[in-house]
């Protein structure tokens, strides 16, 4: 069944229940609500890639012309290709803000969450199709302002992503902290009410809509990380957005919750008592378990595919599970270790360099347990477990750093430096955009019905593991040697200036891999017009979603929901005549289910 | 030169991806389209390439280890900071452990079990005591970071030693200025409501209070005459009206300080203001204070191992002990212009890239001599202010 059948239809009775707005624009089913959230963070990453190389040019190069400079950020911004260090700034947050939110919460959660929690929990769609669809299009609203905010004319926010007052909060302060600013937090005030109907919708279809059979033992590691990160986002968010309007009141009604004792632009201001402390307080009581929002969705989808790849039940599956609780719990007491050197009383600072290394723990038995589940496999490997072998790297070398971070005795020396960039791009961005990959190669059959291109899939994953590798692994030894984050060039210390050809590599592995994104895109757009049409169970997979239709219908299954029998890890169950028994296989007398 | 590289990477990258996607049309369309099998020979192919990937990796490292190592910071120069560089020496041994050995196991198992003709899968769901083991490992090794951590983050926050020089840095966009205490051996009151041009750190003398209520006085009154005969405006004038309200609030919470402060406010008269560079002297505790006259900054000295932000609405704190002097320090590094330095660490604008300051390490002797060098705040308002009798001029006025 091609599309253009479908549009004919749609020309011939207009009357039809599906018209086109219902189905492609405000869809209220899940699959597709799945494929939208997918393009739209797809669209917003392009434009963060695009902007991480251009600040990367002028890092290389600093106050050389470019050509491009110019073309895309235009006179006022790059007179004579000149990257102005106001833009240089703008970049940075911008680039931050839309990898963070907008691919890596909205995009990687969006679509995966809308995409398998009906398939895989055996449910028609998500407990209430409106709220998916409300939380669409808040998305798309984001989205939409925070790129007309690039357009203002002072510039967009330039604060950092992580938008600290009381640079954030006055416009004398910074162009960027005009305007910018204001569309920002409008931005982000839709966004985290998206994120918040989303998960809320989320945690209710998991909890209510599993069908008969399907007890939470039973759920694959996809959907217990889904529900925690929903459960994390649901109450961490609302935090972020008393921050923020706390904020848009400091900054547009005259309060001074975040504000006091400021003389700027010539001028003793009119605020007291208000401190910027309590901002970071509140911003990253949400952003250290958006850390793990970001990450959690990706170590469960690895878990998912490195399973079924492996041929092999994912090893310790109640310890997985055991750690994904763990580290949620803990994520919520350890955002201090942001916040060491702000004057913070030595004590709380103990407390959260303690509690931040326990998390280190159930990260290490997650990581046993991925090398684990490969001893005495039998690996297949397709583009998506090539991708999520790539993320169980990631996730080791930047996990590790972390340790150094959180002793808030060593985060003297490397906080707010390049170490901390590196940091946090390996072990969160790398290994989530990992994750991310592997997600869509694998279930690119089962969103759009075909197949994507293997050997296109791997040339992209080695283009981008190696290039991303070769960003950020130097990257520690800029940190290391003291160079802090967020300077628009190094060269004003002679200190630092061994370290131009460093910056040279760094740009051209940025280059290369925003370059082999596009092997991934052409692969994505022509699989899904022109791919091999795919089999009903493509990976010899036993999660539900390979038992429904290869062609989308509304309700995913044509006749009664399935009966689940046993859990989704029955890979090289001996006795088996195949290496997989789909979760619908009921057991067979004697057989046991589960671990043992 | 840079342009020319860059402009190569990227042809090269261009003409690589048109090539790949002719070669991926043509083999699309000789081998099979069946996109959901591998055949054993490209998943043989695909596990050594994770062979070829982890040498490269591993080379990698080693490579910038050796290019870029012996430009990370040097030995520290300050007491606490020989402690934080032996912990953070342990945690390398350990990362780099961890690192290495969980790196060898997946490399190891993916060239031991990729899928060959005839392999198997075993069906192995969980092992208890090998789960114990590496749970209570980990704990253990954190346990020893996690004391000796702390006991080092005591150390850094310890006690001000009983003969600390007291030394207040002051940030702003975007520089940096020290104070030294004067012969009283106190830093005087400072407070953001006298900040004028003459007086960027809102010092509390005689003289600035003097200046600052004539100053606001002069402006208060200019105010006024304009909403008399500026035709009316009702934006305007309700600006101006604001304007007068505030300063006239900011009056009154000088004249507080006049009643309040008898005692202290002439204590900054003698303080030393310096900028671009600051002296401290070798074996003695420097305590810092540290306040921020507009937005967040962080003051950083890695030498010595020490960092605090600097934050409007308060006062943060930070101390250490030098142990090299600057002079010893190039000889070690054998860089005759190595200078320690004080980055602003906080992003905090458009020249946050550049807000530094010189830290010169001195011998006692050589630290008194500079000091003594320079003036006091005192002397230098004074001579901007062009008299002395200003002073009187200014006290009649007030009257
Ligand atoms: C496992 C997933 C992890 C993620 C997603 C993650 C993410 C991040 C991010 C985004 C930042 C940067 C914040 C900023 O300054 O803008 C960060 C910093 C930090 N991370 Fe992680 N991290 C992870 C693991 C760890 C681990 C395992 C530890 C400790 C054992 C750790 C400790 C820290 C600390 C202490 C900082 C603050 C450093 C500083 O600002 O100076 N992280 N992390
Ligand atoms: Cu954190
Ligand atoms: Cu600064």
């Amino acid at each position: 069944m091609s599309n253009t059948a479908h549009a004919a239809d749609h020309h011939a009775e207009d009357h039809h229940q599906e018209t086109f707005i219902s189905k492609y624009v405000f869809s209220q089913d899940h699959k597709m609500i799945a494929k939208q959230f997918l393009v739209t963070g797809m669209f917003m990453a392009t434009i963060g890639m695009l902007m991480s190389t251009l600040f990367r040019i002028q890092l290389a190069w600093p106050g050389e012309g470019f050509a491009v400079l110019n073309f895309f950020l235009g006179d006022k911004w790059a007179p004579e290709g000149v990257m102005d260090p106001n833009m240089y700034l703008a970049l940075g947050t911008i680039h931050g803000t839309i990898m963070v939110f907008f691919l890596l919460t909205a995009g990687l959660s969006g679509t995966f969450a809308n995409l398998l929690i009906p398939y895989q929990i055996g449910a028609r769609d998500m407990a209430s199709g409106f709220m998916n669809m409300l939380s669409y299009w808040l998305f798309a609203a984001s989205s939409v302002i925070m790129v007309l905010s690039l357009f203002v004319e002072t510039g967009p926010a330039s604060a950092g992503w992580t938008v600290y007052p009381p640079l954030s909060a006055l416009p004398q302060a910074m162009p960027g902290s005009g305007l910018g600013m204001t569309l920002w937090l409008v931005s982000m005030t839709l966004f985290i009410a998206s994120s918040m109907i989303g998960g809320l919708n989320y945690i209710v279809t998991i909890v209510n809509l599993r069908t008969s059979g399907m007890s939470m033992t039973r759920l694959p590691l996809t959907i217990w990380a889904l529900l925690v990160t929903a459960i994390l986002g649901l109450l961490s968010f609302p935090v972020l957005l008393s921050a923020a309007l706390l904020l848009l009141f400091d900054r547009s009604f005259g309060t001074s919750f975040y504000l006091s004792d400021i003389f700027i632009a010539g001028e003793a201001l009119d605020y007291n008592g208000g401190s910027p402390i309590l901002f970071e307080h509140l911003f990253w009581f949400l952003g250290h378990p958006e850390v793990y929002i970001i990450l959690l969705p990706a170590l469960g989808l690895t878990s998912e595919i490195i399973a079924t790849n492996a041929r092999k039940p994912i090893f310790g599956y109640k310890a997985m599970i055991g750690s994904i609780l763990a580290i949620a719990f803990l994520s919520f007491i350890v955002w201090g270790h942001h916040m060491f050197l702000t004057g913070m009383d030595p004590f709380l600072g103990s407390v959260f360099t303690f509690t931040t290394l326990l998390i280190a723990i159930p990260s290490a038995v997650k990581v046993f347990n991925y090398l684990t589940t490969l001893y005495k496999a039998n690996i297949r490997f397709t583009p998506a477990m090539m991708f999520s072998l790539g993320m169980v790297s990631t996730f080791i070398s930047g996990g590790l750093t972390g340790i150094i971070l959180a002793d808030a005795a060593l985060d003297i020396t490397v906080h707010d430096t390049y170490f901390v960039v590196a940091h946090f791009h390996i072990v969160m961005g790398f290994s989530a955009v990992n994750a991310m990959f592997a997600g869509v190669y694998h279930w690119f059959p089962k969103m759009y019905g075909r197949m994507m291109n293997q050997k296109l899939g791997i040339i992209h994953f080695w283009a981008t593991l190696i290039s991303g590798y070769g960003v950020f692994l130097p990257m520690h030894f800029l940190g290391l040697a003291g160079v802090p984050r967020r300077y628009y060039t190094n060269s004003e210390f002679p200190l630092f200036d061994s370290f131009i050809d460093m910056n040279v590599l760094m740009t051209v592995f940025a280059i290369i891999a925003a370059l082999a994104q596009f092997i991934f895109f052409f692969n994505f757009f022509y699989s899904m017009k022109r791919g091999p049409v795919a089999p009903q169970n493509p990976w010899r997979s036993n999660t539900l979603e390979w038992t429904t239709p290869v062609e989308h219908i509304h309700g995913n299954w044509p006749g009664d929901l399935p009966v689940v029998h046993r859990w989704p890890y029955d890979y090289s169950k001996p006795g088996k005549a195949e290496d997989f028994v789909p979760q619908i296989v009921p057991l067979e007398e004697g057989e046991v289910d589960g671990e043992h | 030169m840079g342009f020319l590289l860059g402009f190569a990477a990227t042809l090269l990258a261009v003409v690589l991806i048109v090539q790949i996607i002719r070669v991926f049309e043509l083999t699309s369309k000789l081998s099979g389209n069946d996109q959901s099998k591998v055949s054993f020979k490209d998943n043989r192919t695909r596990a050594f390439s994770w062979l070829l990937f982890m040498i490269w990796y591993f080379a990698l490292f080693i490579w910038v280890v050796q290019k870029w190592g012996p430009l990370v910071l040097p030995e520290a120069a300050s007491v606490h900071g020989e402690t934080i560089d032996f912990l953070f020496n342990l945690n390398w041994v350990i990362i780099l452990i961890a690192f290495i050995i969980t790196h060898l196991v997946l490399i190891t198992f993916i060239l031991r079990y990729y899928a060959r003709p005839g392999s198997k899968a075993e069906f192995i769901t969980h092992n208890n005591k090998l789960e114990m083991i590496w749970t209570v490992v980990p704990a253990a090794v954190l346990a020893v970071i996690i004391i000796y951590g702390l006991k080092t983050w005591d150390e850094y926050n310890g006690d001000v030693a009983g003969d600390a020089i007291n030394i207040e840095l002051y940030a702003k966009q975007f520089d940096w200025t020290a104070r030294f205490a004067g012969d009283d051996d106190q830093l005087g009151k400072a407070n953001f409501n006298f900040i004028n041009t003459s007086n960027p750190l809102g010092l509390v003398t005689e003289q600035t209070i003097k200046i600052r209520i004539q100053e606001l006085n002069d402006q208060i009154a200019e105010l006024k005459e304009e909403l008399n005969h500026v035709p009316k405006d009702g934006l305007k004038e309700s600006q101006k009206l604001a304007a007068i309200h505030h300063k006239e609030t900011q009056l009154s919470k000088i004249h507080a300080f006049r009643r309040n402060n008898e005692l202290a406010k002439n204590a900054a008269k003698d303080d030393k203001l310096v900028k671009v560079e600051f002296h401290i002297p070798v074996g003695r505790q420097v305590n810092f204070s540290m306040r921020s006259q507009d937005v967040i900054h962080s003051a950083f000295m890695p030498h010595f191992r020490a960092q605090m932000n600097c934050v409007p609405g308060m006062v943060t704190r930070m101390r250490f002990t030098p142990t090299i002097t600057t002079a010893e320090m190039r000889r070690k590094t054998g860089n005759p212009e190595f200078d320690y330095l004080l980055l602003c660490n906080k992003v905090c604008g458009a020249a946050h890239y550049n807000m530094q300051m010189n830290v010169i390490v001195d011998t006692p002797e050589d630290y008194a001599k500079w000091l003594a060098e320079q003036t006091t705040f005192n002397a230098k308002l004074m001579a901007t202010l062009g008299l002395s009798e200003t002073d009187n001029q200014l006290a009649q006025n007030i009257q």
